[in-house]
């Protein structure tokens, strides 16, 4: 897609007048692709007909939103992340008569399915609560129903046991046609509720806070607004856990963090 | 070939069959070279620098995974990392996504080399090597839009053709080239650099 920097960042601006969505503080090649990829789809070929479009029509643009702020995920992402968690701070987890937990751009929730069962596991599940959240609304409609294709569960299966879970993956939920449903016990201390990073402030104080594979989609200025977001909402000695590829470079709270495990990116507020 | 401007990086593709030439390709480069060299090569998310370290006990050049945020240099080779894909923003930054695969592959090569024709332009040569999937044609085809330079492997000599085979059939590769010939051009606009 043959179009200025300029161009984008106009049409960032303007979304963000219109719609009151910030999107201007994120990387952009990866905006670009996306909007490359929605007008391709929707057979649209100039971009100032396209920005036209979305400023005209809301519906379009809401259509735009989900598919520009959508992300991926599975279930025991990374393995040896959740291997790291039951290792070294599920017990910290379980000094504390209540637990909470914020997994933030939780996407379609494989992940925070994976930190309920973590926690079930541990036998602290009852006196817990996940607060998922995400930008995306049909992501987090999906995340609320639990339901998953059925074909992803041999992977997810091998995910759980390499991340040192020893119970039958299987009981965690029932199979009908090619999807399944996770188990309602996991679900019932999962609050899921829509929370936009570049904009909302904190509503709650944690003891960890899950934030995998959302930072990279943001520019520097807005990975240390957000990171000092999660500062702010963690309580004294929160942990962090952040994707396998994301770090607090760029975050001016830098050192109020150490190393719970460098190379798994969970980090400790220390103070 | 003459080389009538300036390059100012290279993106190489690769899936299966890739690490030998890889290696074939990076191994003759000194310790410095004069641009930058992005990788994406299909690779399993089970090893995560694995093919970082291999490559760079055969080579003199650097080689490192590239990181988020991180700017490009030349003189470093930068491979993408495993269940990622990688793009490459105006100001020389890489970035990370782990938007879904792209043929069936993340890293996918199509979505490396669209990000690099957009920042390079006609300043860009882009590889595609031996390979089992389709994954870098339509990228090929975007560097040709921007007027960069577009390299196949010679299918004939790939340890997997269909790769290189399906960007030809594309229409959108300039050179179909050996090893051996890749080599000598990666050499050519290195010395030609020094020469500026």
């Amino acid at each position: 897609m043959n179009v200025e920097s300029k161009e984008i960042k106009q049409l960032l601006q303007s979304i963000l007048s219109a719609y009151g969505y910030d999107f201007t503080e994120y990387a952009e090649a990866s905006v670009r692709r996306r909007m490359s990829l929605f007008m391709s789809t929707r057979k649209i070929t100039a971009f100032p007909d396209f920005a036209h479009l979305l400023l005209r029509d809301e519906m379009i643009f809401e259509q735009f939103i989900q598919e520009l702020s959508v992300t991926v995920t599975e279930m025991f992402r990374d393995p040896d992340f959740y291997k790291s968690l039951r290792d070294h701070v599920i017990k910290r987890l379980a000094t504390y008569p209540f637990i909470k937990v914020w997994v933030a751009g939780c996407a379609t929730g494989e992940e925070v399915y994976s930190i309920a069962i973590l926690l079930k596991e541990a036998n602290l599940l009852d006196r817990a609560v996940i607060y998922a959240t995400d930008i995306n609304q049909r992501s987090l409609q999906i995340a609320k129903e639990g339901v998953f294709p059925i074909d992803r569960m041999k992977q997810y299966t091998q995910n759980y046991q390499h991340s040192g879970g020893t119970e039958s993956f299987s009981d965690y939920y029932t199979s009908k046609y090619d999807s399944v449903l996770f188990d309602k016990s996991l679900r019932k201390n999962i609050v899921f509720s829509s929370h936009n990073l570049a904009v909302d402030k904190s509503f709650n104080e944690f003891q960890l806070i899950l934030c995998r594979n959302v930072l990279i989609y943001f520019n520097q200025q807005l990975q240390n607004k957000v990171i000092n977001l999660f500062y702010e909402s963690l309580c004294p000695f929160g942990i962090l856990g952040l994707g396998n590829k994301e770090s607090l470079l760029f975050s001016e709270k830098k050192s109020f963090f150490d190393d719970v495990d460098r190379k798994e990116k969970i980090f400790i507020k220390n103070i | 070939m003459d080389i009538d401007h300036t390059y100012e990086a290279i993106v190489i593709g690769t899936s299966a069959g890739g690490l030998s030439a890889l290696t074939a390709l990076l191994s003759i480069l000194p310790s410095y070279y004069s641009l930058p060299i992005i990788i994406v090569q299909h690779r399993s998310k089970d090893h995560q620098n694995l093919l970082e370290e291999v490559l760079q006990s055969k080579c003199l050049i650097k080689i490192q995974q590239a990181e988020e945020k991180e700017s490009i240099l030349a003189g470093v080779v930068y491979i993408a990392p495993p269940n990622y894909h990688l793009l490459i923003e105006r100001d020389y930054t890489f970035s990370l996504t782990s938007d879904e695969p792209v043929n069936y592959s993340r890293p996918s090569i199509d979505v490396l080399f669209e990000s690099a024709a957009l920042v390079y332009a006609n300043k860009l040569i882009g590889i595609i090597l031996t390979g089992t999937n389709r994954d870098g044609s339509e990228g090929m085809s975007v560097i040709k839009q921007y007027a960069g330079l577009t390299i196949a492997q010679d299918p004939k000599e790939a340890e997997f053709p269909a790769m290189p085979l399906a960007a030809i059939q594309a229409h959108v590769i300039e050179q179909v080239w050996q090893l051996a010939e890749i080599q000598k051009f990666l050499i050519n606009i290195h010395a030609d650099n020094e020469k500026r």
